[in-house]
């Protein structure tokens, strides 16, 4: 079971926004990269964030380039997991191959500031601030195998090949 | 069962009868990094344990996001990437080769092949009929490593294209047209396919700009078939071995079709903050703009500095407009040194940056101030995506960033061509 707080973001949150470009020159010093996490969303996200809380999305969450960074520096903040309505499809592929869960739900009625509290295993959010609970869509198989390893590295170090 | 494009590749590389929704695990044929996403890729690939590249895969290495490096952290990762492709043998493309999409439909992509790059616009090698898709870091790492990697079988739109572009209007138009129609996420997944008798009318080099853009309507490929136009192209090259014809089935199955009448279509211009916030140049006559950008993966092609070329010949940029112009690799600079392309460029007061990304990513060589508006013949105009959050990125074909920078406002180029 996953609790945390919710940072509420809107639709078309591209992976500029979570992590610009112009940081590049920053992308093997990691902590460093991580000090800029969604600042060009909310430049107040990386001081607020604790460990164990959640982005919420809308629709299209984290299009854009291929940048493996952008999960990488949200799941270094400490988020737990990502809920939105729709996903791009690099930035899914990515969050999963770093062991992050990404949730496709209905976030509408989630309000920033929401106390969330996810069972993963179970495939139910319920929000403790509204109290509503939502389901969400069922991850692929083979991503499934992959995020119940803790990642791509873990899975491929364990099987040695991909598992279908 | 009639099979398209995708369906044929990954049935071809996985071995299995694959259709659209089957989850397959498939032979990759080139798999590349370039400078801002390859030091992770290879650290992975060195984490997981690899030493070698798999034996079927061909490896590349692109230093091209950062080109010339602007920092000590970037000549760095430089540093690493080329040792790298010593160890592995990987294919190094060096500082002012060009990019990497770029230079992988040049001399790499062929009609068939799967193709992973560790960056979201590696879909361009879709205009050669390659299933090229984009990945992150960790994917394109066991690609190098196993050669091989899951796919899921997309399922595909049509895109059914007639007649001919009018002058002023090309590929550009056509890929902004249709975002601007299904969305941003309109194609989330699938793959674009076009057909249709419009196709002789659309070559390679603007082939490549439609696929390149497909990911930006969430498409996981963006797909050509490969005919007498792809065989011209890898002609041209002296790569006629490199050609085989395909095409999707005449029966096969797509999830919709849309039709686009070529004719039909006018200049357009994506509005900041994404690409399928589209208005026809028209709409927007008159919109002050501070810096013109042409280049990229998407229009950084020698036919679109002949385009720009010939309008700019004998002009001069507005006073209040820089113009800053990126070939998108070496050969496409020889070639527009050699055509008098790039003395009419400088003539009319327009500058040219070495061969690569530029100012596409916000990195460096020409970013953009706060409330500054660039036009750029770029593919993304997210915020933030040039440089200032608080800048503004217009996108549009090189037709009209040439003849809006001669008047430092967008303007519709038929008024002047
Ligand atoms: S030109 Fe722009 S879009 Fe193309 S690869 Fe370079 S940064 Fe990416």
């Amino acid at each position: 079971m996953l609790t945390g707080k919710a940072f509420k973001f809107g639709d078309d949150i591209s992976t500029d926004l979570i992590i610009p470009g112009k940081y590049s020159y920053l992308r093997s010093n990691l902590p460093e990269l991580a000090k800029h996490v969604m600042e060009d969303a909310d430049t107040t996200f990386v001081s607020r964030v604790k460990e164990g809380d959640f982005i919420v999305g809308g629709n299209n969450f984290g299009l854009g380039s291929s940048r493996e960074h952008a999960p990488l520096v949200i799941k270094m903040a400490g988020v737990k997991a990502i809920l939105a309505k729709s996903v791009a499809r690099i930035f899914f592929r990515n969050a999963i191959n770093l062991g992050l869960p990404v949730l496709i739900c209905n976030t509408d009625e989630i309000k920033d500031g929401d106390t969330l509290e996810i069972d993963l295993q179970e495939g139910v959010i319920t929000d403790k601030t509204n109290g509503k609970k939502l389901t969400f869509g069922k991850i692929p198989e083979v991503m499934l195998n992959i995020l119940d390893e803790g990642g791509l590295l873990p899975y491929i170090e364990k099987h040695g090949d991909f598992k279908l | 069962m009639g099979k398209t494009i995708a369906e044929k590749i990954l049935s071809a590389k996985s071995g299995v009868d694959a259709h659209a929704g089957d989850i397959v695990v498939a032979q990759i044929d080139l798999a590349f990094v370039q400078d801002t996403t390859g030091p992770l890729t290879v650290r992975q690939f060195q984490a997981a344990g690899f030493k070698k590249l798999a034996k079927n895969i061909k490896g590349a290495v692109f230093l091209d996001h950062g080109a010339p490096s602007q920092s000590r952290e970037l000549s760095n990762d430089h540093m690493f990437l080329r040792q790298f492709s010593k160890d592995t043998g990987a294919r190094l493309s060096d500082v002012g080769d060009g990019i990497c999409h770029q230079i992988v439909a040049e001399s790499l992509a062929k009609p068939g092949d799967l193709i992973v790059g560790s960056d979201s616009h590696t879909v361009t090698a879709g205009g050669l009929g390659a299933f090229a898709c984009g990945m992150g870091s960790s994917d394109v790492a066991m690609a190098f490593g196993l050669g091989k990697n899951w796919f899921r079988v997309p399922e595909s739109i049509k895109i059914e294209v007639s007649g001919k572009f009018s002058k002023g209007v090309n590929a550009k138009d056509l890929i902004l047209f249709l975002i601007g129609q299904i969305g941003a996420d309109g194609a989330t997944y699938k793959s674009l396919e076009f057909a249709g008798p419009g196709l002789k009318n659309i070559p390679v080099s603007q082939r490549l700009t439609i696929s390149n853009m497909a990911v930006e309507a969430g498409a996981k490929v963006g797909l050509f078939p490969s005919d007498d136009l792809t065989e011209k192209y890898l002609v041209e090259r002296g790569r006629s071995n490199d050609f085989k014809p395909l095409a999707a089935d005449p029966d096969a199955i797509y999830e919709r079709a849309i039709k686009i009448n070529l004719a039909k279509l006018e200049p357009m211009v994506s509005k900041p903050h994404t690409v399928d916030n589209t208005a026809t140049a028209k709409e927007l006559a008159g919109t002050k703009i501070q810096q013109v950008f042409i280049g990229t993966c998407t229009n950084g092609r020698l036919e679109d500095l002949e385009i720009v070329a010939e309008i700019l010949k004998g002009k001069h940029r507005h006073p209040d407009t820089r113009l800053v112009i990126v070939p998108a690799s070496r050969e496409i600079l020889l070639t527009a040194t050699r055509l008098g392309y790039i003395q009419s460029i400088l003539e009319a007061g327009g500058l040219i940056l070495p061969p690569g990304c530029g100012a596409c990513l916000g990195l460096h060589q020409g970013v953009i101030g706060d409330k500054e508006a660039c036009l750029s013949t770029a593919n993304r105009n997210f915020k933030g995506r040039m440089g200032s959050a608080d800048g503004l990125v217009y996108l549009c074909n090189p037709a009209t960033a040439a003849v809006s920078a001669i008047k430092g406002e967008i303007t519709d180029p038929r008024e002047f061509i």
